[in-house]
């Protein structure tokens, strides 16, 4: 049997179908549109960065500042992961090496991968957590307290002043912290060689250096100054442009982390993909 | 006498300053999104005067102010200061003017991480850059003795109270001579006699560095105290504009409220 539907009924449904597609497609083409005005601010955020560093003036006590804040007050947290990143490697690699007896590769093999991938990678991450939040929570209640507006109106530029000094600290420090956290590795890495043998320090250390040649030291610290910079540039840029109300400090200093940590991953998959083929 | 010569008249609290504009405003609009907070406002800013802009929160009178530095773009309209038109400098001509205002935020504003001295000295040796070291320690000490702070100098701002931290910023605004001052609420949050004590610091302020300025507020006791002129805004528009006098005698009962 035929099922008649009324004409106004399907005018009706037609309609109704039609201002939702239309609904739906203006609130897509909003969020494209705002993706790609937030990739437009990103890059004019980064070029501004770039040429205010190399115009005059430059903002040197600031900048050392900022390294002794960045550097120095990091390095008890470095000290402390590096050792337990070296020792917790050793620890698990042993019983396999044991097996195979290939023990006295073990120094050379923890060596190896504190330089060219682990010192950097989680030095990267931890200084995301800790140098990453400080600049997002940190600029980000400048701004909610206006201390940013004052700067301008004082005709002080607070994109000199605060963020190229602190983007090129990140730069420059990470990398100083990455050799730091592998040398504490090392450390580390002798001090459970020792838990289950005995091996001696000198012993330890020229087991360690044996393989280790100075092209693996190069990449690893070129991609430590891209870690850096990417950590700085985004802790700034989150805190600069954070909105108004405390609520925003929080939330400048969470996505500071996130993203910076996400950036470390894809430029070490970038560096390790160079890398190769340089290599090759 | 040279054209570029100025003759400085003595400021009068009833008939303050030259008929000499310091600041004009003609016809300005600002909308945030779909919401118009000020619409064709007009006003002019005489030198030695101090023009006290009153309305409610959220009347745009923060704006204003914030567009006369160029911390806001405006829509459209012309903002004129000291014969410069805001809206079309570049950065460094903007820059140049900055050096000649004076911003008291609403809030202070003042650099945590520095101390009362480093707060002081951080623009005045950007902008005075001839100084020298005596000249500038000098001039911290003028400073702080003009808003009786002398014994904060090595204090945190975390340390200040909240009328301390706002003649402490007060202090730091007026440490590179500026032609004008801009107040953002300087009396907000602020008890009774501390919000005397900072309108007594604006009149000192007026008659020792001769400043023009621009005073937003909603406490009618600021307002009586300093004003040379009232102005007050309602709905973005300009709703009465006059001498104190004239405000504080009024029958309407909207300017009426604000004295309650």
């Amino acid at each position: 049997m035929n099922k008649f539907i009324p004409v106004g009924q399907i005018k009706n449904f037609a309609t109704k179908q039609t201002v939702r597609l239309s609904n739906e497609t203006f609130v897509k083409k909003k969020e494209a549109a705002n993706f790609l005005t937030d990739i437009a601010d990103v890059f004019l955020f980064i070029t501004r960065i770039i040429k205010e560093t190399f115009s005059v003036n430059f903002e040197f006590r600031e900048f050392m500042r900022q390294c002794f804040q960045i550097g120095y007050k990091s390095l008890p947290l470095i000290s402390i992961t590096g050792a337990i990143m070296g020792l917790v490697l050793t620890i698990q690699s042993r019983p396999v090496l044991v097996d195979f007896g290939a023990v006295t590769l073990l120094p050379g093999m923890v060596a190896l991968s504190l330089i060219r991938e682990m010192g950097p990678v989680i030095t990267a991450l931890i200084c995301a957590g800790k140098i990453g939040s400080g600049m997002g929570a940190e600029l980000g209640s400048m701004k909610v307290t206006e201390q940013i507006d004052a700067m301008e109106v004082s005709s002080i530029n607070p994109i000199k002043y605060l963020l190229v000094t602190r983007v090129l600290a990140a730069t420059i420090m990470i990398p100083i912290l990455t050799l730091y956290a592998d040398a504490f590795g090392i450390f580390g890495s002798w001090a459970g060689a020792n838990i289950k043998g005995n091996v001696s320090f000198t012993l330890f250390f020229a087991q360690a250096f044996a393989p280790v040649e100075f092209i693996d030291l190069i990449p690893a610290v070129i991609k430590s100054f891209f870690f850096g910079a990417v950590i700085g540039l985004v802790g700034c840029y989150k805190g600069y442009n954070a909105g108004s109300g405390t609520q925003s400090v929080g939330k400048a200093a969470n996505s500071a982390v996130v993203l910076g940590s996400l950036l470390v991953f894809i430029v070490d998959m970038i560096a390790v993909q160079i890398t190769d083929i340089i290599t090759s | 006498m040279s054209e570029n010569e100025t003759i400085e008249l003595p400021i009068d609290k009833m008939n303050p300053g030259t008929d000499q504009p310091v600041l004009e405003i003609v016809e300005l609009n600002k909308s945030f999104g779909n919401q118009e907070i000020l619409k064709n406002i007009s006003l002019t800013l005489y030198k030695g005067e101090n023009l006290v802009v009153l309305g409610k929160s959220g009347s745009g009178k923060s704006v204003l102010i914030k567009c006369i530095v160029g911390l806001l773009k405006p829509d459209s309209g012309t903002i004129n200061v000291l014969d410069k038109n805001v809206t079309s400098l570049n950065s460094k001509e903007l820059n140049e003017l900055r050096q000649k205002i004076g911003f008291l935020f609403q809030s202070g504003a003042l650099y945590d991480s520095m101390t009362v001295k480093q707060n002081i000295e951080f623009p005045l040796r950007r902008i005075k850059k001839g100084l020298t070291e005596k000249q500038v320690q000098d001039k911290v000490h003028e400073v702080l003795e003009n808003v009786d702070l002398v014994d904060s100098l090595n204090k945190m701002p975390s340390e200040l109270s909240g009328g301390m931290r706002k003649r402490i910023s007060l202090a730091r605004t007026i440490a590179v001579d500026p032609l004008i001052m801009l107040y953002d609420e300087p009396t907000t949050g602020l008890d009774p006699v501390t919000s005397d004590e900072i309108s007594s610091l604006i009149l000192d302020v007026q008659k020792k560095y001769k400043t023009s300025s621009i005073i937003i507020t909603h406490d009618m006791k600021c307002a009586q105290k300093t004003a040379n002129r009232m102005m007050m805004i309602k709905d973005g528009l300009i709703y009465k504009e006059g001498k104190a006098e004239e405000f504080m005698n009024s029958t309407d009962s909207y300017i009426r409220s604000f004295s309650m």
